[in-house]
């Protein structure tokens, strides 16, 4: 076994909340400025202009990339021979959210109450934390601060397996050209595909976790990917909704084995901001 | 419909063929803007979000005061990150407009002249623009940082306790927008995407 302070996963999630809200990843800063040549609007390539100046401001002058600095998203794999010391793994997490969106300069967008109340936790805690045993010693923690407008714009669907991929690709499009210009395109579709009602929508937020325009390691989802990602940008929403070729970036789908009644699918949307960073200790 | 704006990028100074505006508003200035056109913003404006805009209406229902006059203003759909100490206000960019749609006419109808958002908005909205004479811009989404930059004095007016969504007044220079819905009837969501769908 491997002795691990609690306190040291509090610190890297502290460090990992304050890195993610300000500097944007190179894979989504790249694709980002690969789009603005592939734009044809000029109204498409100003939005576009906006982003990338937009990315330059907030790393100059710490200035969170966007004001929604949203859910504290975590996957983490822990190593079975990690033995946590000085607490638990939970509360390690939570108390690194909270002293990096207070030491950060972040905002607080949690309520506790989901209905009646609504009051603000002041520290953006709790996260939403999704764990994994796997062999080894380390702690693998990825992170993603999960903006409201474009969670607002997911769906899930239990198709039929007759459906087939001409169904998953018609519930996949539609969905986005419904959300249409409220998750802050250009987008990244996260897709989830099997499982059971509440596994496929964790495959399509983990598949926003990837890296932009890594494609899916099975060559027909990888292709899968690209045709839809074509269909999207052909609906002509464009760069804000405001019309041209860029509505999304990358559509990234994330598969898991299915009961023979079923095919389930999930749609999971991240805007243009597709903050994601991870560390391993 | 003709998209207006031209960009020369140079950075944090961001050169746009746009129309300058000062709030608060006139009917003469919302009847000359025409969905897609592009907006320069100075002058004053308020921050409100869902939890505001309810309170509002609270108000308006009892005709009590509230507290800014509404006449002529544009509401900023905004719910900033804390400032950094020296600066003037943090990440301050749209928050999605839809959840407002709720609370829109009844804000036009007692004197806002515009809102400040991002997304689509209902058919009830769009109705009530045209018939009080408002338009509704969107700011980029996700923009927080450059946007911010444009806000010259921030202070909270009204409900410290929400936090984020405490009404603010900011003063605005050359914040930049974009005419999505006027008072006669167009769409920049709808006329843009027909114009490049495939």
């Amino acid at each position: 076994m491997r002795d691990l302070a609690a306190s040291t996963v509090t610190e890297t999630v502290a460090e990992m909340c304050k890195e993610a809200n300000i500097y944007l990843g190179d894979d989504v800063s790249g694709a980002l400025r690969r789009s603005l040549e592939e734009e044809e609007s000029p109204t498409g390539q100003e939005v576009l202009k906006q982003l990338i100046a937009n990315l330059e401001i907030a790393a100059e002058e710490q200035i969170p990339i966007c004001q929604d600095t949203g859910f504290a998203v975590f996957f983490v794999e822990v190593g079975q021979e990690v033995h946590l010391t000085g607490g638990g793994l939970t509360e390690a997490i939570n108390a690194g959210v909270k002293k990096g969106y207070t030491e950060g300069y972040l905002r607080k967008s949690i309520v506790d109450d989901p209905l009646y109340d609504r009051k603000n936790t002041g520290d953006n805690t709790p996260a939403v934390i999704y764990t994994d045993i796997v062999p080894g010693d380390k702690l693998k923690i990825s992170f993603a601060p999960k903006g409201g407008g474009s969670e607002n714009m997911s769906a899930v669907k239990m198709l039929k397996p007759a459906d087939g991929e001409e169904g998953l690709i018609d519930f996949v499009v539609n969905h986005v050209k419904l959300a249409g210009p409220n998750p802050c395109p250009p987008i990244v579709v996260g897709v989830g595909i099997g499982g059971t009602f509440d596994r496929v929508a964790v495959l399509a937020k983990k598949a926003l976790f990837r890296p932009v325009g890594q494609p899916h390691s099975d060559i027909k989802f990888a292709d899968l990917e690209k045709r839809i990602l074509k269909k999207i940008n052909d609906l002509g929403v464009g760069p804000q909704g405001f019309g041209g070729r860029i509505f999304a970036l990358a559509v990234h789908i994330e598969t898991f084995p299915s009961h023979i009644a079923s095919l389930a699918a999930a749609v999971n949307i991240n805007c243009h901001a597709s903050r994601h960073v991870e560390r391993i200790i | 419909m003709q998209l207006t704006g031209r960009l020369t990028g140079e950075r944090g100074r961001l050169k746009l063929e746009a129309k300058r505006i000062e709030a608060p508003l006139h009917d003469d200035d919302i009847l000359s803007l025409k969905a897609g056109d592009n907006v320069l913003i100075s002058g004053v404006i308020y921050t409100a979000r869902d939890a505001a805009h309810k309170k509002f209406i609270e108000l308006i229902d009892k005709k009590a005061e509230l507290p800014l006059d509404l006449k002529g203003q544009i509401i900023y759909y905004v719910g900033p990150t804390p400032a950094r100490p020296g600066q003037v206000i943090g990440s301050a960019g749209p928050t999605t407009s839809g959840r407002m749609d709720a609370y829109t006419p009844r804000m036009l109808e007692n004197g806002m002249k515009a809102c400040i958002g991002k997304g689509l908005r209902s058919s009830e909205v769009k109705e009530a623009l045209q018939e009080h004479k408002g338009i509704y811009l969107a700011a980029v989404g996700g923009a927080g940082a450059l946007l911010s930059k444009k806000i010259k004095k921030c202070e909270v007016v009204a409900y410290p306790e929400l936090g984020p969504e405490a009404v603010h007044r900011l003063e605005v220079e050359d914040f930049p927008a974009t005419v999505i819905n006027d008072a006669y009837g167009n769409d920049l969501y709808a006329e843009g995407a027909k114009a490049y769908a495939r």
